[in-house]
């Protein structure tokens, strides 16, 4: 988004309606998911989307740390969505960024809107993201690792989170936009469903899209939520019947 | 404990209310409170302006100065937007860096003004590779009465449109001359009170809320920036009325800031 003065713009769509990958405009790009590939953490995740690799932990519900935040009818969740220095072109200052902090905002949030986070009172559901390779679309994989990883915890919510972006190639609304779209894209628009209510729980927006692109965006979001989504409890399906643990498998469906 | 439970008290009024289609203070679901936009309150900034959403306060001041161009625009200018909630306008604002509520507030209104190019940035340039121009937007939230992204925006949006860029003062021309601004987003922001959408929020309404939804349109039919924030979700269908929503209060308010 946003390149003032920039290089020249790639072919971003050829006359066969394919993008610079080879995709038709609502397909994703491949996804491939491991469930618990941490030890230490209650439940972790490793997802790698397109050219993303990104791994995320959960911690809790434990001692909420600083102790003023605890809250005595509630747990409170704390996720941190941090970049590391390696994971884009140009070294980036470690550390959280005012971008990664309010990614790490608006995450917190679509978590809160789904776990019951009144089951564990004066405690902390810690949310780690750490994104180790960097190509477009890393708050939507970072949420779809962290969503996973809060499923492998045991923590009870109302369903997984699904995301993804859906943006604005040469004029046309195409989903999970790779880094060449995105930075040469007309529009942006990262979100997050919960598949049984049919509500986003993450929305933002930056371009232009008139009233019509803007609905279209939103159904092609949605339906693209919706895939991740099986993909997701395949994923964890698949992990729990390895294990052999029925009664896990439910406890994570 | 009893602040909590007059809170709770509080939520539950407030929800009922819009349930039959009022508010705590007389307005409709679908009004904002008056809007009240003072441009040039500050003379030694570039650009400044003091906006009120009823209870609500924001003063922006634009400065302008020289520097480099990133290395990645050479073309363009620069365009950075700060916002501090300093302790003076709420009793749960503390001193010290910015917090994550701080800092969305500036990145969803520098978004929006970014987006819809309301500053062509390669006219902000002066020297390719080697000068240009960098716009600081900084916002101080004097009161917070709810809704502050929409007063900020309005502030930053009008201290903009009253600009000056001082190149004399920095010996890059012969006189001063306005700020050139191309396109005027305005942001609208929506909370859910129960199965209810509200425009503007109070302070209140925003605590009661479950998830805001903030949709910055253009004058010429696009929406150029969204975020949704807070706890609390929204279906497709519900978004693309606070769009339609939002389309609608941005030509009136557009009006607003233009006149002033």
């Amino acid at each position: 988004m946003g390149s003032v003065g920039a290089k020249e713009v790639p072919e971003l769509l050829n006359a066969e309606g394919r993008r610079i990958d080879g995709r038709r405009l609502d397909e994703l790009r491949p996804i491939s998911i491991k469930i618990a590939p941490l030890t230490r953490a209650d439940g972790s995740a490793f997802v790698e989307w397109g050219e993303n690799k990104v791994m995320a932990a959960v911690y809790g519900p434990r001692e909420v740390h600083p102790r003023h935040l605890m809250e005595t009818d509630k747990a409170i969740v704390q996720c941190r969505y941090n970049m590391a220095a390696f994971s884009v072109d140009e070294r980036k200052r470690p550390g959280l960024d005012r971008r990664s902090q309010e990614i790490s905002k608006v995450i917190t949030e679509a978590f809160e809107s789904v776990i019951f986070t009144e089951e564990f009172p004066k405690t902390s559901i810690d949310i780690y993201i750490e994104v180790l390779q960097a190509n477009a679309g890393t708050r939507c994989a970072g949420l779809v690792a962290a969503s996973l990883a809060l499923a492998d915890a045991g923590i009870p919510m109302a369903d997984l989170v699904p995301a993804v972006a859906v943006g604005k190639v040469a004029g046309r609304i195409a989903l999970d936009l790779k880094k060449e779209e995105d930075n040469f894209g007309e529009a942006d628009l990262p979100m997050a469903l919960v598949p049984q209510s049919g509500r986003l729980v993450l929305l933002q927006m930056e371009g232009h899209l008139n009233r019509g692109e803007l609905r279209e965006a939103l159904d092609l979001g949605v339906t693209g939520c919706r895939e991740i989504y099986r993909k997701m409890r395949e994923a964890l399906r698949a992990r729990y019947e390895a294990a052999g643990g029925a009664e896990e498998a439910e406890a994570a469906a | 404990m009893s602040e909590i439970v007059a809170a709770e008290i509080q939520t539950t009024h407030i929800v009922d209310l819009a349930r039959s289609g009022q508010r705590i203070d007389g307005r409709g679901l679908d009004d904002w409170r008056p809007v009240t936009v003072e441009p040039g309150f500050v003379k030694s900034a570039d650009g400044s302006a003091l906006v009120h959403v009823g209870a609500s306060a924001v003063l922006c001041g634009v400065k302008l100065e020289t520097g480099k161009p990133f290395g990645d625009t050479p073309n363009a200018g620069v365009l950075t937007t700060n916002a501090e909630l300093i302790p003076l306008s709420s009793p749960t604002f503390e001193p010290g860096p910015p917090q994550p509520t701080a800092i969305e507030l500036s990145r969803v209104v520098d978004r929006s003004i970014r987006a819809a190019e309301t500053i062509d940035l390669t006219k902000l340039c002066v020297a390719p590779a080697e000068k240009c121009w960098i716009c600081y937007v900084d916002l101080h939230v004097l009161d917070h009465g709810g809704n502050l992204i929409d007063t900020a925006q309005l502030a930053a949006l009008a201290a903009l449109t009253h600009a000056t860029v001082p190149a004399k003062r920095f010996g890059v021309g012969e006189a001063d001359y306005p700020l050139e601004v191309a396109h005027f987003p305005i942001e609208c922001s929506f909370v859910r009170l129960g199965d209810r959408i509200v425009v503007d929020p109070t302070f209140e309404e925003e605590a009661a809320g479950q998830g805001r939804i903030t949709v910055a349109t253009d004058e010429v039919g696009n929406v150029v920036a969204m975020q949704k924030g807070k706890v609390g979700a929204f279906s497709p269908d519900e978004v693309v009325e606070t769009v339609e929503r939002a389309f609608q209060h941005g030509d009136r308010l557009r009006a607003i800031a233009r006149a002033a």
